[in-house]
């Protein structure tokens, strides 16, 4: 989980600076500071489990495997992009992997995630869905229609939503009638409050054991609340300045790698080895970024492929 | 006045009706405090005050609910939807609720109401955020639906649609927010089912809206260097429709071109160009054109978007290969 972090943390901070080069262009949604859940959940599935993330869903995919360099190489909106260019940032996706997709409406993953979950009982097979998704999501019906649903149909989804407290400018408590997003609406839907460390990749690790374990046993969904920090603003052209400096200030004090760190060093893990996989995902990360660089650009053909299952684009004869 | 960017239009224009009439109010997520995140309403929370500009959840049908609730009890509203795209997440509200409800009272409840919403692309984000909707808006008995192209048809046609008594769609092109003009002083006001001549000519008329009138603009300057004249309509409100500035202009030139954001199926050109064989046929010397996205969702990166979206060489080509063949293109 030390070498996950970091490759997400790396991912992130390249992401950032290739979009500074104008090599990015769009928009981008990081998620630097709270790389520790998409890091433990990552740790917790099989691979043949599914994954649906939201537009902030760069660091849910790699914690599947998505390659880096295919996923830089996407960023830059080159022809080695996952996606041949065709999705950008907002919808990384690898059904390879059971990353089955990042989401910029909010909400309709969730409801989705139900789908994979019901696919799976009726495939007969014991694979979970897992739907990342934020606070500012829980006001939205898709999230209350989703959990309902999972719940009477016993689906085996496991909903995770990462508090860092804003939507996107405006604090979360402004817009939502209960202190806790997630964890204080469980009840109504019958199911436990969960409320974990998100900045704590151990914490993350075991909750989501737990979740994953029961949807697998047939013990129905599981509403997770994970509260983390963005250290960064919103999207891409944000600076994040409506958040007091004493608050950044505070989380940065929990930022999870340097957290993560001093554990293992406390638990007897030596300094050479962490060193050495910070060096081996430092190169990876530049790996992956010349991967991308060198990309062409797609193909002008590729616009209008795969609009149809056939592959093409054709609507008449 | 000074020059006001297309952003900050919107604003001005939704401050100069707020000031008008006390009881208008704005909500949206993200409005307040923040300004909106294309910054069109940066200021408002300063002037207004909170219980008129109102931040929101993230709940696209308890947005427009409550706008629909209050506008039809007597509070007229202004209600954001970020981008068009999310349009489709409360389209119930819009399409069976707002655009029926006066028709199914038999005129009993009316709707002073105004859809505000960020539309288009260009700005490389995507199929679910670069989309042009107006059509869909525009299929819906009772709605009526605004895409202005200049910052001084923003604040005119803002304060219009305001005005309506029914309820408005009004698309804000994401890749116009920038653009900056010089409006005149004093209160602007447009009238809603005007369409714009932008550019007198002789040979060809073309139809734009929103992003693509500058782009056709450009395009009518390079076809008169070739010798072809253009009129240039910005047709500014798709709801009500002037056919009339349409159809006098194709008596005009002959020849009617359309261009549009939309993807190819069902855009708003099919159904100008559909009034104009119906109505202007024994004008036409030649058959209609629509340029048009073509029938995908728009690729996210910027060299697929660039050549998915109609550019000036395109409307450039298309219009001058068609006169030049005196056929389609
Ligand atoms: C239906 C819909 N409404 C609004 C938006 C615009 N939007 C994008 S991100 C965002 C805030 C989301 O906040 P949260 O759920 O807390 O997720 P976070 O960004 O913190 O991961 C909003 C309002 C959207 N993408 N979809």
């Amino acid at each position: 989980m030390y070498r996950t972090l970091h490759e997400l943390r790396g991912f992130g901070k390249r992401a950032h600076d290739l979009f500074l080069q104008n090599l990015v262009k769009g928009t981008t949604h990081l998620s630097l500071g709270q790389e520790a859940v998409a890091t433990g959940f990552g740790a917790a599935l099989q691979p043949d489990d599914y994954t649906f993330a939201s537009y902030r869903g760069h660091a849910h995919s790699l914690a599947r495997g998505m390659d880096p360099g295919a996923a830089m190489a996407e960023l830059l909106g080159r022809e080695n992009g996952i996606l041949g260019g065709k999705g950008g940032s907002m919808h990384l996706t690898d059904a390879s992997k059971g990353m089955m997709g990042s989401y910029a409406i909010i909400g309709a993953h969730l409801c989705t995630a139900n789908g994979a979950a019901w696919s799976a009982l009726m495939r007969g097979t014991d694979q979970v869905a897992v739907a990342f998704f934020g606070d500012g999501t829980t006001n939205i019906g898709a999230f209350h229609e989703a959990l309902n649903m999972a719940k009477v149909w016993s689906l085996p989804t496991v909903f995770v939503c990462e508090n860092n407290l804003y939507m996107e400018y405006t604090p979360i408590d402004v817009v939502t009638a209960v202190e806790h997003p997630a964890a204080g609406r469980a009840a109504a839907y019958g199911l436990e409050e969960i409320m974990i460390d998100g900045n704590d990749p151990d914490a993350v690790h075991l909750a989501a054991r737990d979740a994953v374990e029961r949807a697998r046993s047939g013990g129905g969904p599981s509403l997770i609340e994970a509260i983390t920090y963005r250290s960064g603003g919103h999207s891409r052209a944000d600076p994040g300045k409506y958040r007091p400096p004493e608050e950044v200030g505070a989380w940065a004090e929990r930022d999870p790698i340097p957290l993560y760190h001093a554990r293992l060093l406390s638990l007897g893990v030596e300094e050479e080895r962490l060193e050495s996989i910070q060096e081996e995902v430092a190169q990876a990360i530049d790996v992956a970024t010349e991967f991308a660089k060198a990309g062409a650009e797609p193909d002008e053909g590729s616009l209008l492929t795969e609009v149809y299952a056939d592959g093409g684009s054709r609507w008449r004869n | 006045m000074a020059e006001l960017t297309y952003r900050e239009a919107v604003a001005y224009g939704i401050a100069q009706e707020m000031r008008r009439d006390s009881s208008l109010v704005i909500l949206g997520e993200d409005i307040a405090a923040a300004g909106g995140v294309f910054k069109t309403t940066v200021g408002l929370l300063d002037e207004f005050g909170p219980d008129r500009v109102r931040d929101t959840p993230i709940s696209e049908q308890a947005i427009l609910g409550a706008a629909m609730g209050a506008a039809m009890t007597g509070v007229p509203v202004i209600a954001e939807i970020m981008f068009s795209d999310f349009l489709a997440v409360c389209w119930d509200i819009v399409a069976n609720e707002i655009a029926k409800s006066r028709y199914m009272t038999n005129g009993q409840v009316s709707f002073p109401l105004v859809i505000r919403t960020a539309n288009g692309g260009g700005v490389r984000f995507g199929a679910q955020h670069s989309q042009s909707v107006e059509n869909w808006a525009m299929m819906i008995p009772g709605l009526k639906v605004v895409a202005p192209s200049t910052p001084e048809d923003v604040v005119g046609l803002m304060a219009a649609s305001i005005r309506d008594p029914d309820p408005v769609v009004f698309f804000e092109h994401k890749a116009l927010m920038g653009t900056k003009a010089e409006i005149p002083d004093g209160e602007i006001v447009a009238e809603l089912g005007t369409a714009k001549v932008l550019r007198e000519g002789t040979d060809v008329t073309i139809a734009a809206l929103a992003s693509m009138v500058p782009r056709t603009l450009d395009a009518a300057e390079r076809l008169q260097q070739d010798g072809i004249s253009a009129d240039v309509i910005d047709v500014r409100t798709l709801v009500p429709l002037d056919t009339r500035t349409l159809l006098s202009s194709v008596e005009k030139t002959g020849r009617f071109f359309t261009v549009e954001e939309n993807p190819r199926l069902c855009g708003w050109g099919a159904e100008l160009v559909s009034i104009v064989a119906e109505e202007g046929f024994w004008n036409l010397d030649g058959p209609s054109i629509r340029i048009t996205t073509p029938h995908i969702p728009l690729p996210a990166a910027a060299s697929l978007e660039d050549l998915a979206l109609p550019s000036v060489d395109r409307i450039y080509e298309t219009v001058c290969k068609s006169v030049e063949s005196g056929g389609g293109a």
